[in-house]
Order: structure tokens, then sequence, then C-alpha cells
């Protein structure tokens, strides 16, 4: 059964824009994105959209849905009442383009500062070995689809432009947990969480976990752990008495 | 306090939240749930009296190291203050620094942010880069700290099954007050066990825990305590509360306690 909605998208550029509303008829079963895709197809061809997977796996369409973080292919519209009005806002960390889309490359940025995993040297067999036990950890995290919902809800750089330079953000945390706690590497990176990562500036809030589309135990099973090692590094007085007295 | 994160201009709307859900019903709730707790234990650890009545002794003057306690677990010294100072700093500070609590009372009565995706209630913001936050980090200690009193509560649960007889000897017992002291030392230990710091000692901070089957054991059985952490924190909260009430209350003569055996 077809149901009616207002759907009120932020039109506009980094120059300025407003919010535009737009009547549409929903079809049973069809998501946000769906009904974006309607607007444009009907009432306004140049609305500026990104999307790519439709399947909540490519992380492309991210928006603000009645200011919630949300994936748009993966919001349906039975959550809302026939007759609502929803609004459609951009990602609010991230320079607008247009429209809906975002400029996002801070979080590349910041990816690239990440040191890749450094190999440890072979077993005398010549090979290297994972158990099961030792990588169950580090899976969840490969679930990112690096869709930056985390990065745009974090209130450090949401609401502190001028943290930005300071900060490397939530997926950057979940990218160095999945590298600081791989069986394998053996790079220390407690430094860089603790200097140019800024690890400290997250008050483990929690709303990165709250909006993760993959269900990502972000501030749990990534930030705090991270943050315990670099308490084990830095804020450790037994640890630091121990280096004293080994003179390490 | 001031309402003007800094907006820079990028180019969307520029409104506080476009969230038109009940956001503002958990900040407000953790504000009146931990101010009840704050003024109350405020009160009962400073009023130094009311906190024993045979076998049993209220949590928040567990263990009792003052030689002039009502009831004295281990008499260190003579302490003319309530004995309650002596040690409410072990357990306060594990739960001020507390990983749970500081999400709680951050966003609650610091409005950092109020609710997710509601701007920032301050103009500035560092976290825990600096003192005093900085001092978040010294969480495992106060871990340990909590835990060893936990330890005391669990020995006053014991001694709550040794009733007072009539001619100064005592007798094996059981009232209500002794399976409020257990479910009181059972719900701390869950909150103290499933602590965050306690995850990372056990095993957290190993690449190959494979190769320690006994931390990752223990680091399997804690990981799973600590993903209800944060419901274990509110009914120890308010576990560890309505214990001191009970043992109050029956000292007090306003209720007597219920007799099994
Ligand atoms: S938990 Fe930390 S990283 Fe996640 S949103 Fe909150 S402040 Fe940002
Ligand atoms: S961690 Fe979750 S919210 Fe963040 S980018 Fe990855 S999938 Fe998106
Ligand atoms: S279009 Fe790929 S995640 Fe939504
Ligand atoms: S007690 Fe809550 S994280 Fe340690």
């Amino acid at each position: 059964m077809a149901s009616e909605f207002t759907m009120r998208v932020w039109r506009g550029d980094i120059s300025g824009g407003e919010f535009k509303d737009y009547r549409v008829e929903a079809q049973e079963g069809m998501v946000v994105l769906d009904v974006i895709h309607t607007i444009q197809a009907t009432q306004a061809p140049d609305l500026a959209v990104r999307w790519n997977c439709k399947a909540g796996k490519c992380g492309s369409c991210s928006a603000e849905i009645n200011g919630k973080p949300r994936l748009m292919c993966m919001t349906r519209m039975n959550l809302f009442e026939s007759g609502d009005t929803i609004t459609i806002s951009p990602i609010k960390t991230f320079p607008l383009l247009r429209d809906l889309v975002t400029d996002v490359s801070f979080n590349y940025e910041k990816a690239k500062k990440i040191p890749a995993l450094k190999l440890k040297a072979k077993e005398a067999d010549g090979t290297r070995r994972m158990y099961q036990d030792d990588v169950d950890r580090v899976q969840e995290f490969h679930k990112c689809i690096e869709c930056f919902l985390c990065q745009d809800v974090c209130h450090v750089i949401r609401d502190h432009e001028d943290n930005k330079p300071d900060f490397a953000g939530p997926r950057s945390f979940v990218r160095m947990a999945s590298l600081e706690m791989h069986p394998l590497d053996e790079e220390d990176r407690r430094e860089l969480l603790k200097v140019d990562a800024g690890l400290g500036y997250c008050n483990i809030t929690k709303c990165c976990t709250e909006v993760c589309p993959e269900g990502i135990h972000i501030t749990d099973n990534a930030i705090i752990p991270l943050k315990e090692r670099v308490v084990d590094a830095y804020y450790d007085p037994v640890v630091w008495l121990m280096n004293k007295l080994t003179g390490k | 306090m001031s309402d003007q994160a800094v907006a820079v201009n990028r180019g969307g709307p520029t409104d506080k939240t476009l969230r038109i859900d009940s956001w503002w019903v958990e900040p407000v709730v953790t504000v009146g749930m931990l101010s009840t707790f704050l003024i109350y234990t405020t009160w009962a650890a400073l009023v130094n009296e009311h906190y024993y009545v045979a076998p049993y002794l209220s949590p928040f003057y567990s263990p009792c190291l003052s030689t002039s306690c009502a009831h004295v677990t281990l008499g260190l010294f003579d302490w003319p203050l309530s004995p309650a100072i002596l040690i409410l700093w072990a357990p306060a500070g594990f739960r001020l620094t507390c990983y749970y609590y500081r999400k709680a009372y951050y966003r609650s009565f610091w409005m950092s942010p109020p609710a997710c995706a509601v701007r920032d209630g301050h103009a500035q913001y560092s976290g825990e880069t600096r003192f005093p936050l900085l001092m978040q980090n010294l969480h495992r200690y106060f871990f340990y700290a909590a835990t060893l009193v936990v330890l005391f509560l669990w020995w006053d649960a014991l001694l709550a099954f040794r009733f007072p007889t009539a001619d100064g000897g005592s007798e094996f017992g059981m009232g209500l007050g002794t399976l409020v002291l257990i479910a009181n030392a059972a719900f701390l230990s869950l909150y103290s066990f499933s602590c965050h710091s306690c995850r990372h000692l056990c095993g957290g901070g190993l690449d190959v825990l494979s190769q320690s089957p006994l931390r990752l054991k223990l680091w399997r059985q804690v990981s799973r305590l600590n993903e209800n952490h944060m419901l274990f924190a509110w009914i120890s909260l308010v576990g560890v509360m309505l214990t001191d009430v009970y043992v109050r209350f029956i000292s007090m003569g306003y209720i007597s306690d219920v007799r099994f055996f």
C-alpha cells in the first residue's frame, strides 16, 4: 500500500542553501534512498546524492535522517507514519559539495597516516602462523564499510572544527585497533595514537557505536582497549617505576 | 554554560540538532539518578551512625578501619571522623573514572555532547587530553583498590550468617539482611569484574592470546561480563544504596529484619 510523505531535503552548496519540501508517494518496501531517487526522477533532476550499492555495503549514501546519521539505503520508509515530514540533510562534519554530497577527504588523509601492518619475522620453517583465537577479535573491525557515519557523529570534530588537525576519529581508531591487535604485527602505534591521532580527545560517549551500520562495537572493542594500551605506555606509574629501576 | 560550539560554515544546516525524538530524556534521567545517589551517599557516609546492626554492616562503612567503629573490621587506628571517609574514596574513584560512568556524566552533566548529533554544550573542547581529565587514565588503580573493598563485602556477607545470642555468644542463622548483603556483594563483583581495565589486564593487552590459554579464557569471560557493564553499573549502584537503607532502617527501628532460621 502506498503512503504519502513530505521529504524536506537540503538543497545548496558551501555558499548557502535551504530545505526544500517534496511530496512523494512511497511504495511498500521502499527505503529512503528510493524516495530520493523518485524525487530525482520526477521533481528535481539536479538533486545531488552519492550512492552505489543500495545494499548497505559501499558506505556511500550516508546522510542525516530526521537529524540522525544513517545510511539512506538501509532506512526503510515503514519506520515513518504516512503523512510524516522527514528531514534529509547532508552529513554535518564535512564540507558540503552539493545537496546531499559532502567532501569526505578528511578521512582519507587521516587514513594515510596510519602505518600499515609490519609483519613479524617468519618462523624457522619459513612460514607465519596465526590462530583463530587471535584473529577472532580483529575480524569485527574488518566489517567497516567506510561510511564515515561515526566520523560524522563524533562531537570532537562535528562541533569543534579546530580539533580536526589533532584528532583522527573513530574510523581511524577502528583501523588502528585492527592493526595493533593483529597477532603478526610488530609496529607500535601507541605514540601515534596518543600524540597525532588524539585518542585522548575521545570522551567515550559512544555516539560512534550508536550510529555504526555494521554494528561494530567501536568504543568498547577498539577505542577503550586502545586507551588501555596507551595507559600501559604513558600513564602507568608501576610500569614507569619498573622501567626506571630496570634502567629501560 | 555556553551554547555555542564553534559553528564553521561547512555549507549544511546549522541547527543545534535536527533530531525530533526525545533525546533529552536520557540525560535528564541520568542526572536525576546520579544526583540522588550522590546526595544520599554523602549524607550516609558523613552521618556516622546507624550503619551497623548485628550482624549486618552497611557497605558504605566496610571495611571499618577505625578502632572507634561500631563494628571494627580492621582496627588500624583511632579516627575521629566518620570511618566511611577512610574507604569510600576507592569505590567513589572507581565509579568516577569508570568508562561507562564517564559516558553517562559527560553526556548528562557536562553536555559534551548531551546526545548524539545534538550540539556540544561547550565552545571549546579538549576531551581527556589535559589535567584534570587526564587523570581518568588512572582508572586501573581504582579497580585494584575497589576490588579489595569488594572482598571485604564478601567477608561481611559471611559474617551476616553469625547472629548474636542473648548470652553474648553467637549462632549460625540467616535473615533477609544476609541475602541483601550477599546480593550486594554479588552485584558489586559483577560490576568490578566486568570493568574495561580488568578486561585489558586479564588478556586484552596481549596480541597473541593463544599463547596464554589461561589469560585467553579469563579475557573471554570478562569480555562476556563486559557486554553488560552498564547494566551492572546501575544495578550495583542502586543495590548498594538500598543495602545501606536496609541496615539503617533496622538500626533505627523503622523495620525489623526477617529471620529465616
Ligand atoms: S566515543 Fe569517542 S570517538 Fe566515538 S563518537 Fe564519542 S568521542 Fe567520538
Ligand atoms: S566504523 Fe562503522 S560507522 Fe565508522 S566508517 Fe566503519 S562502518 Fe561506518
Ligand atoms: S548505497 Fe551503498 S551503502 Fe547505501
Ligand atoms: S568500572 Fe567501569 S570501566 Fe572500569
